[in-house]
C-alpha cells in the first residue's frame, strides 16, 4: 500500500472539522444507477417548497457499478411478460424470492430503458435482414419504445454500445435534480433515528472527502442505495490486483451496514455471488456463452457441463437444476466439482466458437464479430482487454481460463441479499409483504419508518441489473414523495448532539492525532490500527473460515463460530482505528461498513442450516437443500445499543404459478 | 492495473478549480501534489482500472500499467474519447496493434431530456411519471397461485 517517494493523503485531517447542518424533506444517499433513477424521478412528484438532497461518495458521472460502462442491459422485458421474468429470477435464485417485488420491477424497467435510449445510449437493433446495427445505425430501425427489435443475446438481455452509459444516465439525473441539490464527494456513514421514535428515520451524518467538514442532515424520508459489498473476502489477487474485483471495489457494504445499524431488518444475507469470469481480469463471459455460443472445457478438453455426470448432479437440485436455464450457483457448482476432482483448469473455448461462427460469415462480418468480442471487454472491463494483450491472447487463436471469483454481496445481479422492504400496495400482494405506516403502504420502505432502498439494497429479488436498479430507484423516489406528503407535519429530531456526531465521525482522526507522535513509523503504533491493516485482518479471517476461495467456498459450524468471534474482536478494535488524512478517514469508515456487512452474511449462513446455494457456498455440516425446514426467508436485525443480533425465519409465499 | 501519470505531460490542470482526474476517480485515488503541480495515483491496489481518469485527462497524461501481480509487461490499451465514439488502440506484448472504434452516444452531450417541466399527478397510483404521461397500463399477474 505504500507509495514509493510519495506521502499518502494530500488532505490532512484536523481535529475539529467544520460542521454544516441541513434539513430537507428527502435525502438520497448514493449516486449509482438506483440513486440516479431516484434523482430523475423525485422532483416530478414533489410539491412546491419541498426539498431534496443527494449525497454521493464519488462523482455521479462515474460512480457506482456502471462507472466504466456496460456492454449490455441485462433486464429488458420487451415482448416477454413480467410473469415469465418472475419465473426466471425465482429459478436462478433457488426458489426463495419476493415475487411481488420482482413482478413490480418487471412492470417498470422498460420505461427506464426507453429513457436511456432517448437520452443517447446506443442500443443495438436487428435490421430487416436480421443483421446487427449498432450506434447511430441502430437508430434507423426506430426506437425500442416505437417497437424496433433489439439484439437479444439471452431472453432478457439487449446489447448496447455502453461506454458512456453512466455518464448519460447521470447527466439526466443531475439535470432533473439540479446541481444545487447534490453534494458529491460526501460520504454518509451513519443513518440517524428519530429521537421520539427509534423505529423512524430522521437523517444521516457524513463527511466531505475534500475538506474537513461534517454534514448533519435531517430528513423526513431517506433512501440508502450505495451498492453491494466488495473486498470483504481475500481476493484471488492480493497485490496491486486487489483492486481488480469483478464488482466495483469501492462498494463497501455501506447500504447494508447503515440500514442494519438503523435497526432495519435484513433478509437473505446468506446469499452471495461468486461469478465465474475470465481469470484475474474478471472479464464478462455472458456474451461468450450467449452471443458467440462458446463452451467451457475442463482440463481434459471435455464439455463437462453437458456430461451425464453433470446431468445427474443437477438432478439432485430439481426443479431448479433441471430447468432449461441452469441456475448460476449450480453452474459454478459443476465447475468447482471438476476442479476439485483434479480436472482443471476450466477453459472458455473461444477458438472453436469463433471458428464455427466464421463458417457462415464473410470477411467483413468476421471483422465486425472480432470487434464485438473486444467491445464486450472494452465497454465494461478494460483491464481484461489489456490482460489479453499482455498475454498475446487473440481469442480466435487461444482459449482463456475461467475461474469463480471471491465472494461479493449484492441484490441486483445474480444475488438476492439486502434489506427487507415493502412490496407495492396491490390487491394481489400478500399482506405479509406490505409494510405500513399510519395505515398506508409504502413500496420499497424498509422496516424503519421513512427509510427506503433500491438496487443492491432491496433483498429477495435480484436480476435487476443496471436498468432495474434505475427503475427501482424511481419507484422508491415516488414513494418517498408520497411519504413526505402524508407526513408533512413530522419534524425529524435527532437524539445525538452535534458534538456527539462529530466525535463519532472524526474519532479515527482524533485517535491518530493523539498517538501518532509516539512512534517513528506512522503505520506501526501500539495505540492504533490503520484501516489498511484492519482490511487485511478481515480478509484473512473470512477467507480462511468464512467460505472464501481458500476452502472452495466451504465452511462448517465450528469455523463459523471462530470467524464470528474474530469479527467481534475486530469490530471492538475499530474503536482504535486511526486516520491521518481524509482519504484514510474514508477507508476507516469503509472497513467499519464492511465488517458489519460480512458479519451479517456469516450470521445468516450460520442460522440457515442447509446449503441453499451450492456453488456459492457450502455449509459442510448441512450439505444439500432442506426444503422441509428451510424453504423460507431468513431475516435479521441488529440492536446497536445492546450489540445484539436476532435472526428468524419468515415464510415464503408463492404468488406467480 | 493501476493508472499512472506521465510527469512531463501532466500540468495539474493548470491550477484550475477542478483537477480532472481527481474530480472523476470513483475511488478517490487520483490526487494533486500541490507543490509539484502533478497528479498521482495514491493507492494503486485499489484501482479498478475503470479508465475514467485516462478518458477525462485533457492532456492525455494518464495511462495504465497492468497489475504487477499477474499482468506481463509490454502491452497497453489506450482510449481516445470523441463526442460520438471512443477509439481504442490495443497494443499486444508481441507488438501487434489492433484498433477499434465504438459509438458512445447518439445525442450531443448535455442534451438528455430530464423532463424538468413534467408535473406528475397521481401519487397514489403505481405509475412512474413518464408512464403516467404515456398512459401506460400496469400489467397484472396473468394468473395467481
Amino acid at each position: 500500500m505504500a507509495i514509493p517517494n510519495k506521502p499518502l493523503g494530500e488532505t490532512k485531517a484536523v481535529r475539529d472539522p467544520k460542521v454544516e447542518e441541513r434539513e430537507v424533506d428527502i435525502l438520497i444517499v448514493g449516486g449509482g444507477m438506483a440513486a440516479c433513477g431516484a434523482a430523475f424521478e423525485v422532483k416530478k412528484w414533489m410539491s412546491e417548497g419541498q426539498t431534496v438532497l443527494l449525497c454521493d461518495k464519488a462523482a455521479m458521472e462515474r460512480s457506482g457499478a456502471v462507472a466504466q460502462g456496460l456492454s449490455a442491459i441485462n433486464t429488458y422485458i420487451g415482448t416477454n411478460t413480467p410473469d415469465d421474468y418472475v419465473r426466471m429470477v425465482r429459478n436462478d435464485l433457488m426458489g426463495i424470492v419476493r415475487e411481488d417485488l420482482i413482478f413490480d420491477l418487471g412492470c417498470h424497467v422498460d420505461d427506464s430503458v426507453h429513457l436511456f435510449e432517448e437520452w443517447g445510449l446506443p442500443i443495438w437493433k436487428k435490421s430487416a435482414e436480421n443483421k446487427t446495427l449498432d450506434g447511430k445505425q441502430g437508430q434507423k430501425m426506430g426506437t425500442l419504445k416505437s417497437g424496433a427489435a433489439p439484439v437479444r443475446t439471452g431472453k432478457w438481455q439487449v446489447m448496447i454500445n455502453g461506454e458512456s452509459y453512466k455518464r448519460i444516465v447521470a447527466e439526466a439525473a443531475k439535470l432533473a435534480l439540479g446541481d444545487e441539490n447534490i453534494l458529491e464527494r460526501t460520504f454518509i456513514v451513519e443513518l440517524l433515528n428519530d429521537a421520539k421514535n427509534p423505529k423512524q428515520i430522521a437523517g444521516a451524518v457524513g463527511f466531505s472527502v475534500r475538506e474537513n467538514k461534517v454534514y448533519i442532515i435531517k430528513a423526513k424520508a431517506v433512501m440508502v442505495a450505495c451498492g453491494g459489498a466488495v473486498n470483504i473476502y481475500q481476493p484471488r489477487s492480493v497485490g496491486e490486483g486487489k483492486g481488480r474485483a469483478w464488482y466495483p471495489v469501492w462498494n463497501a457494504g455501506s447500504t447494508y451496514t447503515m440500514a442494519l445499524r438503523a435497526g432495519a431488518e435484513l433478509s437473505m444475507m446468506e446469499n452471495r455471488f461468486t461469478p465465474a469470469r475470465f481469470k484475474d481480469g474478471c472479464g464478462p463471459v455472458g456474451a461468450w456463452f450467449l452471443l458467440f455460443k462458446a463452451k467451457t472445457l475442463n482440463g481434459l478438453g471435455e464439455n463437462f457441463a453437458a456430461s451425464d455426470a453433470a446431468k445427474a448432479e443437477l438432478q439432485k437440485y430439481a426443479p431448479y437444476g433441471t430447468a432449461a436455464i441452469t441456475p448460476t450457483c449450480l453452474r459454478n457448482h459443476l465447475m468447482l466439482f471438476e476442479m476439485k476432482e483434479g480436472r482443471g483448469p476450466i477453459m472458455m473455448d473461444t477458438v472453436s466458437a469463433l471458428a464455427a461462427l466464421g463458417k457462415t460469415m464473410d470477411k467483413k462480418e468476421l471483422k465486425h464479430l472480432e470487434s464485438e468480442a473486444w467491445e464486450d471487454f472494452l465497454d465494461m472491463t478494460c483491464g481484461q482487454a489489456n490482460l489479453w494483450c499482455a498475454q498475446d491472447c487473440e481469442p480466435e487463436k487461444k482459449n482463456s481460463e475461467v475461474m469463480p471469483t471471491e465472494p461479493y454481496l449484492l441484490g441486483s445481479h445474480s444475488g438476492c441479499c439486502g434489506i427487507w422492504t415493502s412490496g407495492p400496495d396491490y390487491d394481489w400482494v400478500p399482506d405479509a409483504y406490505k409494510i405500513k405506516y399510519n395505515g398506508k403502504v409504502y413500496n420499497r420502505m424498509t422496516t424503519i419508518v421513512g427509510l427506503f432502498t433500491a438496487g443492491d439494497g432491496v433483498a429477495c429479488s435480484g436480476h435487476k441489473f443496471s436498468s432495474g436498479s434505475h427503475a427501482e430507484g424511481r419507484i422508491a423516489a415516488k414513494e418517498m414523495a408520497k411519504f413526505v406528503r402524508d407526513n408533512a407535519s413530522f419534524k425529524p429530531t435527532l437524539k445525538e448532539t452535534t458534538k456527539e456526531l462529530v466525535d463519532l465521525v472524526y474519532k479515527p482522526v482524533r485517535t491518530f492525532l493523539d498517538h501518532s507522535a509516539y512512534t517513528t513509523a506512522i503505520d506501526i503504533n501500539p495505540n492504533y490500527i490503520k484501516p489498511n491493516g484492519m482490511m487485511y485482518r478481515m480478509m484473512k479471517a473470512t477467507h480462511e473460515y468464512g467460505a472464501g476461495t481458500a476452502t472452495f467456498y466451504m465452511t462448517t459450524s465450528k469455523n463459523l463460530e471462530i470467524v464470528l468471534n474474530l469479527l467481534e474482536t475486530m469490530r471492538a478494535d475499530c474503536e482504535k482505528m486511526a486516520a491521518g488524512d481524509l482519504h484514510e478517514l474514508m477507508r476507516a469508515w469503509e472497513i467499519i461498513h464492511r465488517l458489519y456487512t460480512v458479519e451479517a452474511h456469516l450470521r445468516h449462513i450460520q442460522f440457515r442450516k442447509e446449503t441453499r446455494y451450492p456453488g456459492f457456498y457450502y455449509q459442510a455440516d448441512y450439505p444439500g437443500q432442506d426444503d422441509a425446514n428451510w424453504f423460507c426467508f431468513v431475516n435479521s436485525t441488529y440492536d446497536k445499543v445492546k450489540n445484539e443480533w436476532s435472526l428468524k425465519k419468515v415464510p415464503y409465499i408463492k404468488i406467480i404459478p | 492495473m493501476p493508472s499512472f501519470v506521465i510527469a512531463e505531460k501532466c500540468d495539474g490542470c493548470k491550477g484550475g478549480d477542478k483537477t480532472a482526474c481527481m474530480y472523476i476517480c470513483p475511488n478517490d485515488l487520483m490526487v494533486l501534489d500541490p507543490n509539484a503541480m502533478k497528479a498521482y495515483n495514491q493507492e494503486p491496489d485499489q484501482c479498478w482500472e475503470c479508465f475514467s481518469c485516462v478518458k477525462i485527462c485533457p492532456t492525455q497524461a494518464i495511462e495504465v500499467r497492468g497489475y504487477s501481480d499477474f499482468v506481463p509487461l509490454g502491452s497497453s490499451i489506450m482510449p481516445m474519447m470523441g463526442t460520438e465514439d471512443v477509439m481504442w488502440t490495443c497494443k499486444f506484448r508481441s507488438g501487434l496493434i489492433k484498433r477499434f472504434k465504438f459509438p458512445i452516444r447518439t445525442t450531443p452531450e448535455g442534451t438528455a431530456n430530464a423532463y424538468k417541466s413534467l408535473k406528475a399527478k397521481d401519487l397514489n397510483s403505481g405509475l412512474l411519471s413518464t408512464e403516467e404521461a404515456d398512459g401506460y397500463k400496469l400489467p397484472r399477474p396473468q394468473a395467481l397461485v
